[in-house]
């Protein structure tokens, strides 16, 4: 089985957000980048996937700045074979993203596409679905429960409440959530080990973004609360004030 | 202006609330453009509820038949919406389990990129313009959509419903030919109905200061007392195993905008902070006066949550049996 993992670059989730002086992204001085958590899910599947298979490739593909190279090998030192970095110069909008990664895959003969369900930074939730779309592959987003049996896929999905049963056929685009497996850390030998694989770095451009960002601003402070008391004895008071000048309740 | 599209959820025959919601903001966005309001339902048969949806704001509302609509079916719910874009300004999803998957596969066909979680609409020199969270709420995004077709899909629990008195005539549309290569093939619901953490009035979270996942009870007690109240939990519970990640709240989990959020022994770490910080009351309970939690609360008591959180459920019990 060939399995592609799609790799964003993003910044740490506990990092503070300071805005840059152009008021529209964030200001990255000091700020530690990290693989996409969610994207963490879709390398350790494909590992695991190929490791119980015996045989086949993985390939990670990453669409990012040239810094996106230190990403790319810290998958490669999870067990990943080969890497590709769609080089650009600043993160385009979400279907730029998939068109350009779409581009990247089509020709790959690829049986299964991973990749998070989403983005920590733009948290848009859509290159998935968009790179299915214009592959004209099947797609289950969101998935926290993956079978694969001969050529049919079972996936499960958290829905509101519930858990959606969804099948599909291979080739398959599958998202991944929280839940899927734990993501193994890199071990010594593979972090030396991922030195030596390939890397291929290939320069692209996007198309015209489908918007234009205005701003970006630090969500406003609510206003400062108060201690209704210490212990249980404070309860009371704290059901009134929920009550009449809440009301909450 | 051309129209706009709400795209709406059902489950079982039923609109899901956030249907109302998806539709009150189509109106929201109408109104600023001087256009109207269609409603898309998808279903297999009747599906109740139709007739409030003019009071919510559609002028008209579409249903799409389809043996396969009694689950949701992407790829044609995708190719009926999609033969349908064209005529409207702006198509409009909710940003749950399903929206986020059918929007972004009809944004792909539209070849466009969705705006996701849009927490607020305003209309600017004629178009779009939405404010969203990014970064998992630690920072906020204004988009101005430049496709002919926008498309986007609504955090529940933000726009507020009111009565606008719409005609929501009833309309059947036909559904295009399409392959199904995804299917649905069962929704597995628990035995007891749990309402959504994202979607719940009201959200009762625990956190590590429970010390031991049996002790979850006092949280399920509390928001039991509540009535219509979800059970949330701390990012660090769940990576314990204590509850399942469709409750966590916060990065890797859900961002959370209820009426009332009571968070029970959790001390706030920034991701979570994050994920709940836009609900409209907080209240907050902990041992720690310091912790960061009681930065964001509206309403703090500083004690031990086995002392509080029994007299508390008591006496909110006390309260709605005297109604």
């Amino acid at each position: 089985m060939k399995i592609a993992v799609c790799l964003k670059r993003v910044p740490d989730t506990t990092a503070k957000v300071v805005i840059a002086d152009d008021g529209v992204s964030i200001d990255p001085t000091g700020v530690k980048f990290v693989p996409n958590p969610y994207d963490e899910y879709a390398i350790e599947e494909a590992i695991a996937r190929k490791t119980a298979a015996g045989e086949g490739e993985t390939v990670v593909v990453s669409l990012g700045t040239d810094a996106a190279q230190e990403t790319i090998r810290s998958a490669l030192a999870m067990g990943i074979d080969r890497g590709v970095l769609l080089q650009i110069a600043e993160h385009p909008d979400p279907a730029a993203a998939a068109a350009l990664l779409a581009d990247e895959l089509a020709t790959g003969g690829y049986d299964l596409i991973l990749m998070g369900k989403m983005a920590v930074d733009d948290s848009q939730h859509q290159v998935g679905p968009q790179v299915a779309e214009r592959l004209g592959m099947a797609c289950i987003t969101a998935v926290a429960h993956l079978k694969i049996d001969g050529g049919t896929v079972t996936a499960e999905r958290e829905i509101e409440g519930a858990v959606e049963v969804v099948r599909c056929g291979l080739p398959a685009v599958i998202t991944c959530d929280k839940g899927l497996n734990t993501p193994r850390l890199p071990a010594l030998k593979g972090i030396m080990a991922a030195k030596k694989k390939p890397l291929d770095i290939k320069p692209v451009t996007a198309g015209e973004s489908a918007f234009e960002v205005l701003s970006l601003t630090l969500p406003p402070d609510r206003p400062p609360g108060r201690i209704v008391g210490e212990g249980p004895d404070a309860v009371p008071e704290l059901v009134r004030l929920l009550r009449t000048e809440a009301k909450a309740i | 202006m051309s129209p706009m599209l709400c795209v709406l959820e059902q489950r079982d025959g039923t609109l899901r609330k956030v249907s109302h919601e998806i539709v009150a903001a189509g109106r929201k966005v109408a109104d600023a453009m001087s256009t109207t309001v269609d409603a898309l339902v998808f279903g297999h048969d009747d599906v109740e509820g139709l007739d409030a949806l003019g009071a919510c704001g559609a002028d008209r509302v579409l249903v799409a038949t389809h043996d396969t609509f009694r689950l949701y079916s992407p790829e044609g719910q995708t190719a009926t919406i999609a033969g349908l874009a064209a005529n409207y300004s702006t198509v409009l999803f909710a940003a749950t389990a399903t929206g986020k998957d059918l929007a972004p596969r009809v944004a792909a066909r539209l070849e466009t990129s969705c705006a996701t979680e849009v927490t607020d609409i305003t209309v600017a020199e004629g178009r779009v313009v939405v404010t969203r969270p990014v970064y998992a709420g630690r920072a906020i995004q204004q988009l101005r959509m430049m496709a002919s077709t926008a498309v986007l899909s609504i955090r529940p629990n933000t726009f507020p419903v009111t009565d606008a008195g719409r005609p929501g005539t009833l309309e059947s549309i036909p559904v295009p030919e399409f392959t199904a290569n995804v299917e649905v093939v069962e929704v597995k619901a628990p035995a007891e109905a749990a309402l959504d953490v994202g979607e719940a009035a009201i959200v009762v979270s625990g956190g590590r200061g429970l010390k031991e996942p049996e002790n979850f009870s006092l949280i399920e007690d509390l928001a039991d007392a509540f009535g219509q109240a979800a059970v949330g939990a701390s990012r660090a519970v769940v990576d314990a195993g204590w509850r399942d990640h469709s409750a966590q709240v916060g990065q890797t989990g859900k961002t959370v905008s209820p009426g009332l959020y009571v968070a029970v022994g959790i001390s706030g770490a920034i991701q979570h902070l994050a994920g709940m910080r836009t609900a409209k009351v907080i209240v907050a309970i902990n041992r720690d006066k310091d912790a960061p939690i009681f930065k964001v609360a509206d309403y703090g008591i500083v004690g031990d949550l086995f002392e509080v959180v029994p007299r508390l459920t008591a006496e909110v019990r006390k309260l709605r049996a005297e109604g």
